[in-house]
């Protein structure tokens, strides 16, 4: 059984259904990432996994517990994190108190987890005390994660991290997911950057209209023509 | 078609431009590609009249249009697209698609209570239009959704749609790409190359995608730190050292492949 999974989830923001019995898992230490069409579905299904859409039907469990009730607040208690696809950091406060916002529910001394993520990255240790809204978008893109990882999280949760950021930007923080990931924790993310993203997955999955398409691991669907031409541009 | 000449953008203390000099053939596809926070958003920003700049100057077919506003480029056949999708949030895909002719007899209400038969005729052919665009961008199953309940990506088709509703001159699209799916983005690469060859659109991109780049684009600038890097053909641009060096890199380094393991 999976450490953080999604079953047959059903639900919408009101109107018609956007995910139709769609299952998503991932296991500690893994890649799980998410592709597929524009509205296909595929960020929904992360909110969904999250707690920010309520879903009909299905459910989401974590380390065997069913969390499907919890709030997104009591997710991120339970050992989740989530870096959503636009406005994830606070543009107005500095680096530093980006970082003191994710760990806003800690209750304990955080300095050394801000250390392990100026350790990350060390760009942001550079740049501590400017504010979020005047770094680029690749170190943007950093803060957003750090700031995830402040509550030192069991899963992370990826929304297209590499949108908008240069190509030796994107290497750099597919390799830092590829630390952080080494470090145990399960990564589950979105990315249209499929080609790269699902060279580094230990699973991807393709989703298309709401529900799953095709499962499998990243490399068999690199190497499937039907997935090649559909939706990974040929 | 468009010259540049030693631009500045200065912001505080930041020279978000720093003397950038280009020029855009007309009927080219030019691409603008370098390092975040390069000053690429920043230098379409100044060209389509959101920022006036500290100095230098921006001309279009041998006409000044420094400081111009984005409306009075507009008219001129001068149109853009955000990196952040600016959509009417609450109108229809149709609807905003549908808001952009300007000068649509319906905003008259003296046209609107007495002329209503062109109201209509023109109100029909706007509508005509955005149907073409919608089938083009294949975005037909939304085109009555709310434009807010779209998907990121979806968004960004919206964007280029807009620029497809009136008989542009020039066309400045700002990573039309990012976070759209790599099958769509070929699909929305024909429709930039058709309305190159075919409506005489000149294009300016900037782009992260090197394979959507070096499709469509001749010629590329490299900017970095609000100058012009270098210039040149597609390949002589990704074989240049210092834009690996500043913007593209190597690729992952010193992995072993990862896929398969687990699952």
């Amino acid at each position: 059984m999976s450490f953080l999974i999604g079953e047959k989830m059903t639900g919408g923001y009101g109107g018609a259904d956007i995910l139709t019995g769609c299952t998503i898992a991932v296991d500690r230490g893994e890649i799980a990432v998410i592709v597929g069409p524009n509205g296909a579905g595929k960020s929904t299904a992360m909110k969904a996994v999250f707690g920010m859409l309520r879903l009909r039907e299905g459910q989401v469990r974590l380390d065997g517990q069913d969390i499907t009730a919890l709030t997104p607040q009591d997710r991120v208690k339970a050992g989740m994190g989530f870096v959503p696809q636009t406005s994830n950091v606070f543009v107005s406060l500095t680096v530093e108190e980006n970082l003191e916002m994710g760990a806003f529910i800690r209750d304990d001394d955080f300095s050394a987890t801000m250390a392990q993520v100026y350790d990350l990255f060390p760009v942001l240790k550079e740049k501590r005390r400017q504010p979020a809204g005047e770094l680029s978008g690749g170190q943007r893109q950093q803060v957003a994660v750090g700031r995830a990882l402040m509550t030192h999280p069991k899963v992370l949760m990826l929304d297209e991290p590499t949108a908008g950021v240069s190509p030796i930007v994107m290497d750099e923080l597919f390799d830092k997911i590829l630390d952080i990931a080494a470090t145990g924790i399960a990564i589950l993310m979105v990315e249209q950057n499929a080609r790269q993203a699902l060279n580094i997955a230990d699973r991807g999955y393709v989703l298309v209209q709401g529900s799953n398409r095709y499962t499998d691991t990243g490399a068999a669907l690199l190497a499937d023509p039907d997935v090649r031409r559909s939706f990974l541009g040929g | 078609m468009i010259r540049v000449d030693d631009l500045h953008l200065h912001f505080g203390g930041i020279r978000a431009v720093d003397g950038a000099s280009i020029e855009i053939a007309k009927g080219s596809i030019t691409g603008l590609i370098g390092p975040n926070g390069a000053g690429k958003s920043t230098l379409f920003n100044v060209i389509a009249g959101h920022y006036k700049p500290t100095s230098g100057r921006v001309w279009l077919d041998g006409e000044e249009i420094t400081g111009l506003s984005p409306h009075e480029l507009f008219h001129k056949g001068l149109l853009r697209t955000f990196q952040i999708a600016h959509e009417f949030s609450t109108l229809t895909v149709r609807e905003n698609l549908m808001m952009v002719p300007a000068d649509q007899p319906g905003e008259v209400l003296w046209d609107a209570w007495f002329r209503g038969g062109a109201v209509r005729a023109r109100e029909a052919e706007v509508r005509r239009r955005a149907d073409e665009v919608i089938d083009f961008l294949e975005i037909g199953h939304v085109a009555e959704e709310r434009a807010g309940n779209l998907s990121g990506g979806q968004k960004k088709l919206l964007e280029l749609g807009r620029t497809m509703m009136v008989d542009a001159k020039i066309v400045f699209l700002d990573e039309v790409g990012a976070g759209v799916n790599r099958t769509l983005l070929n699909t929305i690469g024909d429709a930039i190359l058709r309305l190159n060859k075919e409506r005489g659109y000149t294009f300016c991109m900037v782009e992260h995608d090197m394979d959507f780049i070096g499709r469509l684009c001749d010629p590329v600038i490299v900017m970095a730190e609000g100058k012009v890097l270098t210039e040149g053909t597609p390949e002589e641009v990704l074989k240049n050292e210092a834009v690996i060096e500043a913007y593209l890199g190597r690729g992952l380094k010193d992995r072993p492949a990862r896929a398969g393991a687990g699952a």
